[in-house]
């Protein structure tokens, strides 16, 4: 499987990225290369392996249905590029 | 109904659902409606880098409650996938829900339709998400405003089959799931507030045809009168778009509830395209059989037990069954106010219920009100219809002292008392007011015994008036028959 050069125009749309006509072609080469080595993955016999779906093998930890945090507005918005009023502040996002 | 008899309708119905935790569903902020902006916000909250979200247990046993309560398949393995999508009010970049592997698959819900037998509507799924964060537009000068407090609410999506073919049907299935989270308190059900969302993908196909027609999603449906009409103008569209021989193109529409039409929400084609992938920062969710097994023993009686149980046990009709379990508030209200009944010795379940769905309903309706700020306490209600049934007042007199009891609050014995409205059941003052009217009303007098019989209930009326309408009914009708003789 290999990818083309529209794809990876489309993605980096999705994504946000803003990348240079070189920058398309060698993510073109170097995404088909990666999709080449999911190839031979896909070459191999899996019937009998269980999908996987995490890279740790570890079980979801869970905590207790509690109130401990909340009341940090000031900091939060402090951190933000705009704020006004208790809210965030960003560009007018309605047409 | 059907708008046009050559086509069939196909509505498949998608409810977002805020579930009633404490916290939120991956950080411990409080998870509540109504507070001032970003006053329930953390770092995990507004998307901070380097934060990990933790799963919060009662989500998870909401989730699992809500899919018993629809006979669904609970898998033991679930896991979170992450749906990408760039807006302000989600600060991550992406919101965190299932996609190919959710907590319930395969669930089914019955319908109540008038004058119909129960139709079955699949349930396909109900998935995990967080909630988004709110923005502001209105008001605001070359900017818009963002509240993070919605953000990490914990949802549950359940998405329905295509199974339902009328708005009716729509509007049957939205108050069915409804009831179901409401008598499982995991969610309040309120769809004004947001907490129950509905949107809604409706197509038109010939009758016969095996395809589905192309769909539009309906978004905006913040009522289910709205769900039911914003419905109906769709498949009026479709089959006006058909009829002149264009296409119907799939997109998303948002009902004006002002205007009573939908408009196209103008969208650039790869919005939908939301490269999922597994949730690096979450690990697989497993669930032992036994949480299932415990979470099964605590499910309360549901809404369709328990209109079966009113009908079985207490003669009500179905319609009454179904109204009396549309939520728990009204299911306790009417338990409650039936109990009083039944103590005072005079079991008539159908008569609280008629008084129920009918005079506290209709005055609730009237004002705004739910049954849980009923003016009108189950208690006082459950007397003031053992006074009518122990025969200490009439019926005609117990809705003026409904009146009294819904505007001026008080409990009904003491309004009866204050205000002298007893039954009279003396048979001697009756006698005596039915010899006051016949004598006051000669010529009617002689119109009866000369065989106009009707004229009867003009003298029934005059004593009842003479009484203020104390006088037992039946009582007076007595009397004067046997004085007219």
């Amino acid at each position: 499987m290999s990818i083309n050069a529209d794809t990876v125009k489309h993605v980096a749309n999705l994504a946000r990225l803003n990348i240079s006509d070189d920058e398309v072609e060698s993510h073109t080469n170097q995404l088909s290369q990666i999709l080449g080595l999911m190839d031979q993955l896909n070459s191999l016999p899996t019937d009998n392996v269980e999908p996987m779906t995490h890279a740790v093998d570890m079980l979801m930890p869970a905590r207790e249905d509690v109130v401990v945090n909340g009341d940090s507005r000031e900091i939060l918005l402090n951190c933000a590029p705009d704020s006004e009023d208790g809210h965030f502040r960003v560009p007018k996002i309605i047409e | 109904m059907p708008i046009d008899p050559n086509y069939e309708t196909v509505i498949g119905l998608e409810v977002h659902s805020q579930l009633r935790t404490k916290s939120k569903i991956f950080c411990g902020c409080p998870n509540k409606y109504g507070s001032d902006a970003n006053t329930q916000i953390c770092h995990v909250c507004a998307g901070f880098p380097g934060v990990l979200p933790v799963m919060n247990r009662e989500m998870v046993n909401m989730a699992i409650k809500t899919g018993l309560a629809i006979n669904g398949q609970i898998r033991k393995l679930s896991v979170f996938s992450r749906k990408n999508y760039f807006y302000p009010d989600s600060p991550t970049g992406y919101q965190i829900s299932q996609y190919d592997l959710p907590i319930v698959e395969h669930g089914e819900l019955f319908i109540d339709l008038p004058d119909e037998p129960k139709k079955r509507i699949g349930v396909t799924r109900i998935h995990m998400e967080v909630d988004a964060g709110k923005s502001i537009h209105e008001g605001i000068v070359g900017a818009s405003w963002v509240d993070l407090n919605r953000v990490g609410t914990p949802l549950l999506e359940i998405v329905s089959e295509p199974d339902m073919r009328c708005s009716e049907d729509a509007g049957a299935y939205l108050k069915k799931l409804r009831a179901i989270v409401r008598f499982l308190d995991v969610c309040d059900g309120n769809m004004e507030e947001g907490s129950f969302r509905c949107d809604a993908n409706v197509s038109v196909r010939r009758y016969g045809a095996e395809k589905f027609g192309t769909r539009a999603e309906l978004k905006n449906l913040n009522s289910i009168r709205n769900v039911m009409r914003a419905i109906d103008f769709e498949v009026d569209r479709q089959i006006d778009l058909i009829e002149s021989g264009e296409e119907v193109v799939q997109e998303t529409r948002l009902w004006d509830a002002n205007k009573n039409i939908s408009r196209s929400m103008r969208s650039k084609e790869d919005a939908h395209d939301y490269r999922y992938f597994p949730e690096p920062d979450l690990p697989p969710l497993t669930i032992e059989q036994s949480q299932i097994d415990a979470l099964n023993a605590t499910l309360p009686e549901l809404p369709d037990a328990m209109a079966q149980r009113f009908q079985d046990e207490m003669g009500l009709s179905e319609y009454d069954a179904g109204v009396l379990t549309a939520c728990r508030e009204m299911s306790t209200y009417f338990e409650e106010a039936n109990q009083v009944v039944s103590e005072a010795g005079k079991k008539n379940a159908k008569a609280t219920a008629n008084w129920v769905t009918g005079e506290l309903l209709g005055r609730l309706n009237k004002e705004g009100l739910e049954i849980d700020s009923s003016p009108v306490s189950a208690q006082n209600l459950g007397k003031l219809v053992a006074l009518i049934q122990t025969g200490e007042i009439s019926g005609k007199i117990a809705k003026k002292v409904f009146t009294h009891m819904f505007d001026d609050g008080g409990d009904p014995q003491t309004i009866v008392a204050e205000k002298g409205l007893k039954q009279v059941t003396d048979s001697s003052s009756i006698t005596a007011e039915v010899e006051k009217v016949l004598e006051a009303h000669p010529d009617q007098v002689e119109q009866y015994r000369g065989g106009k019989t009707q004229i009867l209930g003009f003298l029934v009326g005059k004593v009842m008036q003479a009484t203020r309408g104390k006088a037992n009914p039946a009582m007076v009708n007595t009397v004067l028959k046997e004085k007219l003789g």
